[in-house]
């Protein structure tokens, strides 16, 4: 589809322009350029990510067996509410942030991203808010304890925490959304010649839906945030009924930001599912354009259904009924994305190295993910399950078997191309492998736990819930275990190993690959001419 | 590990996942499915749980059969040349319009389910759930029983929680009073809450409603058998929301006259005159059983409290300073914290002795005390 008619060998020529920037230390700091700023997007996220994750664990720790052991109840829901934050906010958010700076130049051969100063802007406030959230462990009170989703009243008893919370989101907002204008002022205004819209990768369709949601929404999360930091601190009434306010309201403003948020976490991991499938299948995709609209579909639909969130908050049964309605009609785009990757593999000549793996593991579970939420979509069946773990389940496996498997499957698809080097494809293969067993051996047995009763967020059970809570936990500190693997053959691949050819793989489509392997400095100064 | 060896192992792993799904979805038994039902509606939303498990199951199979089948035959060898196509419209409309006709099917008898769910008139007795950081408190409001109040409190010994007794069978999901209602009569829930979000949830009845400070909201549910049902808060509230279980006694039409008439005769015996004056020991001996169920959860029974969050009582200015700014702080609760006013949940007596109780136990030796008769005064 994409043939560039410019070579870029002279690329190597310049790679001197590193003698005009900042060495060290200050090189990271003052860099515009889109590939420092995606390698400090994706160091930062995985980081965020071992965070996230060691709160995880702490939290299936004290579930192994029932009974208080290791946490207090109050600390308990500090480190729930921080691990939703922070793998939500400073983990997957940037580690797609990060893709896109890295890829979307390389893809539609641009030179760089439009604004490289608000690049760098935009990344360097990531860190002052991990820093505001992870410490407010540490202050008077602990840190928010309320739940990611932030509920009044609960959120008005808090300490300071909840404050530097409310801060942090601020900040990570504003992050996002420049990072938002940053990518769809890219593609639209800086794609090479020839290289049309509806030929653009799939990875850049799929971010240009989702930097558009991002700009919808952040503003209204970052609205309900700073209504509870009124109610807190200046004796506004938002969401306290004493005042004539209405807790429900933060609700219904929390997820009309919250279900497209959902999908802004998982949309760019379409788009590099659907180049992983299409290059290891050695086929084009099936429906490109079913693809492009089935995302935009996805994207104006997740406007729609806020409130199947809700279902229990005693809204009217006609509210109950269009939310239901409306959220079935998700799944028929959905659909359409899993019938055309399957089309994609009928018939072409796969092969299976790791990137494809995470690919069809991240098909499978996120299928399961899908069923779930439609089950869950059905108001009387949501009833017995909403808050329960059959929730958490649903949840983990779009986020984790979904965003966080496609975000692997483009790690080791591109590692080639930003390290020069080929990972180690053995250890890539046990580490999806172990990935896949550990986390359904965490999260399938959680609907179990769910659809017997098991409410979410509590620090100790009922003892029927044992059995499952204990597997649970094993099988979390096996899917944390085996996330070192991935750290070392990252590593190891940064440091040396095979030589990457500019395309390493077969059947790869696409600009990036016309370019030499590692990725020069400064790529595409000349644009390439897209037929 | 080959590559044909990775494919047979994905598959037979992904043989084994679907397997798991079917046999849950087949299997009714307690562990792995919904707690066995006891009203009509719950018995729906089973019966459409297992439909809805089937259909995906049959979806999940068809499609990564197909997959799992291109995944084995079509795997690159040598001289295999992948196909080109990438489109057809026929296909593509065909999976577009299939689902969403499957789709109708499916939310078609969950639309009727949810309209008699939702149905909540002509109920037999009124009972309003308010939930409190961290108990629950019933009122009949309407129907035989009406004018019972109570609060329902998580039973389990700390020490159980702690680890230092041996669980009970019931661990977590006891309390000390249990809600009462009468087999086949329909029973309407009014929920509200106190201070935060809570939801009442039952599993056996099919009912989770949030219950919202400021607003009542409803549900109900019609017991089909007799027997004690277990169901615990499902909304975030705070430190212990994990140990505000709801215990359900379904009982025959008999057993429940015979239990609204003990009631009344207990609250009319345990109802304080109002015109008494209580000696020193009375208001310190009641004033530690209201602490243990309203306060200790927080403040801890050592008055040591949980620091920062909750302070300690143990020496504290307001506990051991003037009784005006103690009651004040007692009754109206304090903004922005966890601490409730607690003039709206106690009686004057009660108020009066758990003051009486904080400003003499531990190490505060102030000497003084409230009588009941000065609460009421300080009620606006």
């Amino acid at each position: 589809m994409n043939t560039a008619t410019t070579a870029n060998g002279h690329s190597a020529g310049h790679d001197d322009t590193h003698a005009h920037h900042p060495t060290g230390m200050m090189r990271w700091i003052t860099t515009t350029n889109h590939k420092d700023i995606g390698t400090m997007y994706l160091w930062f996220s995985f980081a965020m990510f071992l965070v996230g994750g060691c709160m995880a664990l702490t939290i299936r720790s004290e579930l192994f067996q029932p009974g208080l052991q290791i946490v207090r109840p109050e600390f308990f829901n500090q480190l729930t509410t921080l691990h939703g934050l922070i793998m939500v906010f400073g983990a997957i958010m940037p580690t797609f942030v990060g893709f896109a700076n890295w890829m979307l130049p390389l893809q539609i051969g641009a030179s760089d991203m439009a604004f490289g100063r608000m690049n760098n802007l935009s990344f360097w406030l990531l860190p002052p808010a991990a820093l505001l959230l992870t410490t407010s462990m540490f202050v008077p009170g602990g840190a928010a304890a309320a739940g990611w989703t932030l509920y009044p009243p609960l959120t008005i008893q808090q300490g300071m925490g909840m404050d530097m919370a409310i801060f942090a989101i601020h900040i990570l907002g504003i992050s996002s959304i420049m990072g938002s204008i940053n990518i769809i002022t890219t593609i639209f205004n800086l794609r090479a010649p020839g290289m049309t819209l509806m030929k653009m990768p799939l990875f850049c369709w799929t971010w240009l839906v989702t930097a558009f949601l991002i700009i919808a929404v952040m503003p209204v999360f970052a609205g309900a945030v700073t209504m509870t930091l009124t109610d807190r601190h200046f004796g506004t009434s938002f969401f306290s009924a004493a005042g004539g306010g209405d807790p429900v309201l933060f609700q219904h403003i929390f997820w009309f930001f919250g279900h497209p948020e959902v999908y802004i976490v998982i949309i760019p991991g379409f788009g590099i599912v659907s180049q992983v499938i299409s290059t290891f299948s050695r086929k084009p995709l099936f429906g490109y354009a079913s693809m492009v609209y089935a995302v935009a579909a996805i994207g104006i639909l997740s406007f729609t259904v806020w409130a199947h969130h809700m279902y229990t908050t005693g809204m009217p049964v006609t509210a109950q009924l269009y939310f239901m309605y409306a959220t079935m009609f998700i799944a028929v785009p959905t659909g359409v994305k899993i019938f055309n990757w399957t089309a994609t593999m009928w018939r072409g000549s796969l092969s299976f190295e790791t990137p494809m793996l995470f690919a069809i593991g991240f098909i499978f579970l996120f299928t399961v993910g899908g069923f779930s939420g439609l089950i869950l979509a059905m108001v009387v069946v949501d009833v017995q399950m909403q808050d329960t773990y059959y929730v958490v389940a649903h949840f983990h496996y779009t986020m984790v078997a979904g965003a966080l498997f496609s975000a692997f499957a483009g790690a080791y698809y591109w590692l080639p191309k930003w390290t020069g080097h080929m990972y180690n494809e053995k250890l890539g293969q046990v580490h999806f492998w172990l990935s896949f067993i550990f986390f359904n051996m965490t999260f399938f047995v959680q609907h179990f736990l769910g659809i017997a009763g098991m409410p979410r967020r509590i620090p100790d059970y009922a003892l029927q819930f044992t059995d499952f809570n204990q597997i649970s936990t094993v099988g979390a500190f096996g899917f944390g275990l085996s996330q070192l693997l991935f750290l070392y053959n990252v590593i190891t691949c940064i440091k040396g190993g095979p030589k990457a050819p500019a395309k390493p793989w077969e059947g790869a489509e696409g600009l990036e690959w016309d370019v030499p392997s590692p990725a020069p400095y400064h790529t595409w100064e000349v644009q390439p001419i897209v037929k | 590990m080959t590559r044909a060896a990775q494919g047979v192992g994905l598959l037979r792993l992904a043989g084994g996942m679907a397997l798991t799904m079917l046999a849950q979805a087949a299997n009714a038994a307690y562990r792995v499915n919904f707690q066995e039902p006891a009203t009509k509606i719950a018995q729906a939303v089973y019966d459409l749980h297992m439909m809805m498990m089937y259909i995906c199951g049959v979806i999940f199979v068809g499609v990564f059969g197909v997959m799992f089948y291109a995944i084995v035959k079509h795997r690159k060898a040598p001289g295999r040349v992948a196909a080109t196509f990438h489109e057809n419209t026929t296909v593509e409309i065909l999976w577009t319009v299939i689902p969403t006709i499957i789709l109708l099917a499916m939310v078609w008898p969950v639309t009727k389910t949810l309209i008699s769910m939702r149905d909540a008139t002509g109920a037999d007795i009124t009972i309003k759930a308010t939930g409190y950081q961290w108990k629950w408190g019933y009122d009949y409001i309407k129907g035989e029983g009406e004018g019972i109040k109570f609060k329902s409190v998580l039973s389990t010994p700390r020490e159980q929680i702690e680890g230092k007794a041996p669980k009970g069978e019931n661990y977590l999901l006891e309390v000390d009073n249990h809600l009462v209602v009468p087999v086949g009569k329909k029973v309407r829930i009014l929920t509200t809450a106190e201070d935060v979000i809570h939801a009442w949830f039952m599993p056996a009845f099919a009912v989770k409603q949030d219950a919202i400070p400021g607003f009542i909201r409803d549900a109900s549910f019609r017991a089909e058998r007799e027997g004690t049902f277990r169901g615990q808060c499902a909304e975030l509230c705070g430190k212990d929301h994990g140990f505000m279980p709801i215990v359900v006694d379904v009982v025959s039409a008999e057993k429940y006259s015979a239990w609204v008439a003990e009631q009344k005769t207990k609250m009319a015996a345990v109802a304080d005159d109002p015109s008494k004056v209580w000696t020193l020991d009375e208001l310190k001996t009641r004033g530690e059983t209201v602490y243990a169920q309203n306060c200790s959860a927080c403040h801890q029974p050592t008055g040591k409290g949980l620091p920062p969050a909750f302070p300690a009582l143990d020496g504290s200015k307001i506990a051991t300073g003037p009784k005006e700014g103690h009651l004040d702080r007692v009754l109206n609760g304090k903004a922005g914290t966890a601490m409730a006013a607690f003039g709206k949940q106690l009686s004057d007596a009660e108020i009066a002795a758990v003051v009486t109780y904080e400003r003499n136990a531990w190490g505060n030796k102030v000497g003084d005390m409230v009588q009941p008769s000065e609460v009421k005064a300080l009620r606006k």
